[in-house]
């Protein structure tokens, strides 16, 4: 039983279920990597692990304890955090407000993070006056990833945190990744660059349809001919 | 001497009166904005809620004055207004809980929701009617004036005078402090930059632990106060007559609309823009001409580009050619 975990998720928007029999999990200080096609329900997994989603049979796990009913703002409360696919950064805030806002639950000292956070993204201290919005989308991203890093948060969840930048630049965000997976968070992530992301993936998940294809460890899911050839574009 | 005596004429006819009018509205239109910005919707009660504001604050004047309390030069109804705040906040978040509530949890539409707070504009309409009935009440008290024109044209000896009214005076003080008070809660403090961060983006707010009903909660009670204010500033310069208040709700609504609602800035630029748009444009310029043209050049009309009678409509052009033209307004609306 990993450390985050959502069994047999299944649910949707509506009438009809999007996720069917959906199971995911991260283990302290691993990275685990969710691929598959778009429209797979990849998105709709992450947001049921968040509770912004009503699940109809499955239940979400953090460290043993049950935290199906709880609502999104109990969940940051319990150390997750979470950066979704759009709208991620407050746009018309400073750099350095959209951190504050991150640590909004904390009532100690946040300083100690915020440097931690321009430590692992230099540029956004040099943009830190910046209103949000008028960032590149790589600098954007990493505002997104810095705010929620600042709960100091056990379980980091990412949606598709390379979208719409550089391949440089998304070295250097996996790269970022990897540093935070390394001080003892859970990460959680959904990317579209499959390769690149189970190279660095403890594990990984295939979902089709809204529910799992293939689960195993990242190298093994990149020496599976049937996965190469299917999801990886050979 | 021609040249300065036009120069006060405009001064006390169109500068004086288009600034504290201004002032009046910017208030008006910071809270249909910080509603708006939070809320999502158009609060079409907002004029009955400065009539309730004041109204309480007359009460509580008169209730003042009885017990021999006042503030000398000054109204005695600058003191009277904590009570009149406090009463509004009630009244607005009794209305938020009984009425928005439950549309918030439906989600519903934001047109839902400006109908719905129609229907609490009759019921805030009717109450005061039923309360302090629809006359005219004059609660205005203290030094009225803190310059006469017959001092001003003693003092400078020109012919033309100009006027500063107390009322006038403590308009444009009151909406200085109160709008550097309101800019340094939104930009310096944690629920004033959580209340942006909600009205940018909800759904991340949400997932940075903000609390929803807390930041309503604060919406309220700032647009109460704000309200309250900008109706007793209203009364005491003009004189309370409930009436006035619905009327006062299209220039209101203009000038958050022009400056870009949802914007705090963009509605006091606003206010400034429909006040000084509906001042100069009924402002009849005769005297003002013939200060400055030569003998022979005298105008035999009044050249007054509109009466009086017609301010509303400038506020209704203004209104729809921006909409035409640039319908974010000028400071890009929506999110505070
Ligand atoms: N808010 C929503 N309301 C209703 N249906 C939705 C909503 N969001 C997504 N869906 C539907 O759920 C299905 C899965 O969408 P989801 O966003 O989870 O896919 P995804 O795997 O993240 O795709 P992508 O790779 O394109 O981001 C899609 O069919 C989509 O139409
Ligand atoms: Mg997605």
């Amino acid at each position: 039983m990993s450390f985050l975990t959502g069994n047999n998720m299944t649910g949707g928007y509506g009438a009809a279920d999007i996720l069917h029999d959906c199971t995911i999990g991260v283990e302290k200080g691993e990275i685990a990597v969710v691929v598959g096609p778009n429209g797979a329900g990849k998105s709709t997994a992450m947001k049921a692990l968040f509770g912004m989603l009503d699940l109809r049979q499955g239940e979400v796990l953090i460290g043993g304890e049950n935290i199906t009913s709880l609502t999104p703002q109990d969940r940051v409360t319990r150390g997750m955090g979470f950066v979704p696919q759009t709208s991620n950064v407050f746009t018309t805030m400073s750099v350095e407000e959209n951190l504050e806002m991150g640590a909004f639950i904390r009532q100690d000292d946040i300083r100690g993070t915020m440097n931690q956070v321009y430590d692992l993204f230099p540029i956004l201290k040099e943009k830190r006056r910046q209103p949000a919005g008028e960032l590149s989308g790589g600098q954007r991203q990493q505002v997104a990833v810095g705010r929620a890093l600042m709960t100091q948060p056990e379980v980091l969840m990412l949606d598709e945190p390379t979208a719409g930048v550089s391949p440089i630049v998304m070295d250097e965000l996996f790269d970022r990744i990897i540093e935070i997976a390394r001080t003892g968070i859970a990460v959680l992530m959904v990317e579209q660059n499959a390769k690149q992301a189970l190279q660095i993936a403890d594990k990984g998940y295939v979902l089709v349809q809204g529910a799992n294809r293939y689960t195993d460890t990242g190298a093994a899911l990149l020496a599976n001919p049937d996965v190469r050839k299917a999801f990886l574009g050979g | 001497m021609n040249f300065l005596n036009a120069i006060t004429l405009i001064g006390n006819y169109l500068f004086i009166p288009g600034l504290t009018y201004g002032c009046q509205l910017a208030l008006g239109a910071l809270g249909v904005t910080l509603i708006y910005a939070i809320l999502r919707y158009s609060n079409f009660a907002h004029g009955e809620t400065m009539a309730f504001g004041t109204m309480v604050t007359i009460f509580a004047t008169w209730g003042l004055q009885k017990l021999g309390v006042s503030l000398g030069p000054l109204p005695t109804a600058l003191i009277a207004m904590p009570v009149g705040i406090l009463m509004t906040v009630v009244l607005c978040l009794v209305s938020d809980r009984v009425v928005y509530r439950y549309h918030r949890k439906q989600r519903s539409d934001p047109v839902i929701f400006l109908i719905a707070s129609i229907g609490v504009m009759f019921l805030y309409n009717g109450l005061i009617r039923f309360v302090i009935g629809p006359d005219d009440q004059i609660f205005t008290d203290g030094e009225r004036f803190i310059i006469t024109a017959r001092e001003f044209k003693t003092l400078t000896g020109l012919k033309e005078g100009l006027a500063f009214k107390t009322t006038q005076g403590i308009t444009i003080v009151v909406t200085a402090v109160i709008v550097a008070a309101l800019f340094w809660f939104l930009n310096k403090t944690r629920t004033g930059k959580s209340m942006r961060a909600y009205s940018d983006n909800e759904d991340l707010a949400l997932l940075s632990g903000i609390n929803p009903d807390r930041v309503v909660m604060v919406a309220w009670i700032l647009t109460a106060a704000l309200a309250t204010i900008a109706g007793t500033l209203y009364g005491l310069d003009k004189s309370f007559k409930p009436f006035t208040y619905l009327q006062i709700l299209l220039p209101i609504f203009a000038a958050a609309i022009v400056g870009g609602i949802g914007s705090p800035v963009g509605a006091i630029a606003g206010g400034f823009v429909i006040a000084f748009s509906e001042v100069a444009v009924t402002f009849a310029y005769r005297k003002f001409v013939s200060y400055l043209a030569p003998e022979s050049w005298q105008p035999d009309g009044l050249l007054q580009l509109l009466s009086t009678d017609y301010k509303f409509a400038v506020s209704f052009s203004i209104l729809v050619i921006v909409l035409l033209v640039r319908p974010t307004g000028i400071f890009r609306g929506r999110s505070i």
